[in-house]
């Protein structure tokens, strides 16, 4: 990497802009053949600097899941979960479409990006089945 | 130099002096005021100087620079200082950190603070930064996190509400024997009544959570040399160690597994002793499922057996396995990071088993002939963990 990093950008910046194009994308090492999140410089544990940006899948499946409480008037109870996508790594994100203490670990979910907050995010969806 | 060559720390420190300030509600007073006032108070309890004191560490949620800030309210000097911010378990790394700059000789004597306030300043305080990645979903932190390790401990192991809750009735029993407890008068906790408290994060009701108060506490450490000459019993390091594997519960890599397993080991193989020789177990209680993860993670049983293990009151007053003593932060006292209170309880079990007066309990609430305790504390969401094992001098 050269020192001077003018006229560039780092992973965190890339993933935003990619989600901004309505693209999920996560990083790879070549070398490894392994998927990694959240975004980083280099995978983590080992270091190899061999990345290359992958469009997710979007498959997941539910590793955890929680109803946050919350008054009516403040917007309601919402869902906070982790998802283990289909290429191994972890992330938080919402489930939609169901009511957010519905939610059931091991369920089969799908990615799609809408917004919060007036900023692009990754939701999942519970596919049926 | 390896792992092993750390055992040379056994035995080299004793916590001298201690004490808390402020507990519950202390509205006027600032969390300056309170560390302050623990310090000076702990120094007291030694019988040392001020002056003598050449090493401070601290952390608070109130003070970027705590060990720096203390140091200048105080008026010491310090040779070392370390205000490494690790959350809740931050103080019981700064007792390692202390351990090895006193064997070193860096410096000779050392004070361990913290404090908060803020409870009289409208509630749970924190400092931690948005979670990149987290943070546009809203997530309660920190309580989205330990719900959602609850969660899954419960897909895993068959665990049910009425497990968690189990936790939250043995700490309240245990403050109901300790005057110093916020929830002293407040009288028993049943399972009902925890679950039916008000919903926090699924599955986490009100009473699943630790109580928000304020608090401060300091311990004075010194070299076992110098220790010898202190006015109450030493009570000496005998093992100690830490590890963390996340920062963020997303990068969790086993929502049932903390890294205590790991601190854990290594802090017991340091002391010579095994879990089963602890006559005191004080666990960071921050959450109901605190208790379970760390019962199983620092090896009082196996994994997922932990639900079994606290059944019938077993780690209340009335059972086996005396754990957090003082009603634990469930019950006792909790002012946003509750590790230097661990370490205090660890160590008044074993002053008063040697015949100090740190206090009065109802019947049952000191150990009788309490020697060894295990302190280990936890910050983050289930993120650094650390363990310390405090003993009596016979335990050298």
């Amino acid at each position: 990497m050269p020192e001077n990093l003018t006229g560039s950008i780092g992973p965190e910046q890339q993933f935003k802009n990619y989600l901004s194009e309505g693209k999920f994308m996560i990083q790879k090492s070549k070398s490894l053949n392994k998927f990694f999140f959240h975004p980083r410089v280099a995978f983590p544990g080992t270091g190899e600097r061999d990345l290359e940006w992958v469009e997710a899948s979007g498959n997941g499946i539910v590793y955890s899941t929680s109803c946050n409480r919350r008054l009516p008037e403040k917007g309601g109870d919402f869902n906070i979960s982790l998802i283990t996508l289909q290429e191994g790594p972890r992330m938080m994100a919402k489930i939609k479409g169901v009511a957010p203490d519905q939610v059931v670990i091991g369920q089969k979910v799908k990615a799609r990006i809408s917004s919060l907050k007036g900023e692009p995010a990754i939701i999942f969806d519970i596919v049926e089945g | 130099m390896g792992y092993n060559d750390i055992n040379k720390l056994k035995g080299k420190t004793a916590v001298v002096g201690l004490a808390e300030s402020g507990c519950g509600i202390a509205k006027g007073w600032s969390a300056m005021e309170i560390m302050a006032n623990s310090v000076h108070d702990a120094l007291d309890d030694a019988g040392i100087k001020l002056s003598e004191v050449d090493g401070i560490f601290a952390a608070t949620a109130f003070h970027s620079m705590a060990a720096m800030s203390l140091s200048e309210y105080l008026g010491v000097k310090p040779k070392f200082a370390d205000g490494s911010q690790i959350g809740g378990s931050s103080f019981l790394s700064h007792i390692l950190t202390a351990a090895m700059a006193l064997d070193a000789g860096l410096i000779n004597v050392a004070v361990v603070a913290y404090g908060s306030n803020q409870k009289s300043i409208g509630g749970f305080k924190t400092i931690s930064e948005a979670m990149p990645y987290e943070a546009q979903y809203e997530p309660r932190m920190p309580v989205t996190a330990y719900a959602l390790a609850a969660k899954r401990y419960m897909y895993e192991f068959g665990a049910t509400r009425e497990d968690l809750a189990n936790v939250a009735v043995s700490a309240r029993e245990w403050a109901l024997l300790n005057p110093r407890a916020y929830t002293h008068n407040d009288g028993p906790l049943s399972v009902n009544e925890v679950l039916s408290a008000r919903p926090i994060v699924d599955p986490l009701g009100k009473l699943d959570c630790c109580l928000v108060t304020d608090g401060a506490a300091a311990v004075v450490m010194t070299r076992a040399d110098r220790a010898k000459d202190t006015k109450n019993t030493p009570i000496y390091l005998l093992g100690a160690a830490m590890e963390h594997h996340h920062r963020m519960i997303s990068e969790m890599p086993d929502l049932v597994r903390t890294s205590a397993i790991d601190s854990g080991k290594r802090a017991f193989a340091m002391s010579g002793y095994l879990p089963k020789d602890m006559n005191t177990i004080q666990l960071y209680d921050a959450f109901t499922i605190n208790t379970l993860l760390f019962l199983e993670d620092l090896g009082f049983c196996n994994k997922g057996e932990a639900i079994n293990l606290i059944k019938n009151n077993n780690i209340g007053p009335s059972g086996n396995l005396p754990v957090n003593t003082n009603g634990g932060g469930l019950s006792c006292v909790h002012p946003g990071m509750y590790g230097l209170f661990v370490t205090i309880e660890a160590i008044r079990q074993l002053r008063n088993s040697s015949g100090d007066n740190v206090g009065k309990r109802l019947n049952g609430g000191w150990i009788p002939n309490a020697k060894l305790s295990v302190a280990h504390g936890n910050g983050g969401v289930l993120s650094s963990q650390v363990t310390n094992i405090w003993g009596v001098s016979e335990t050298i």
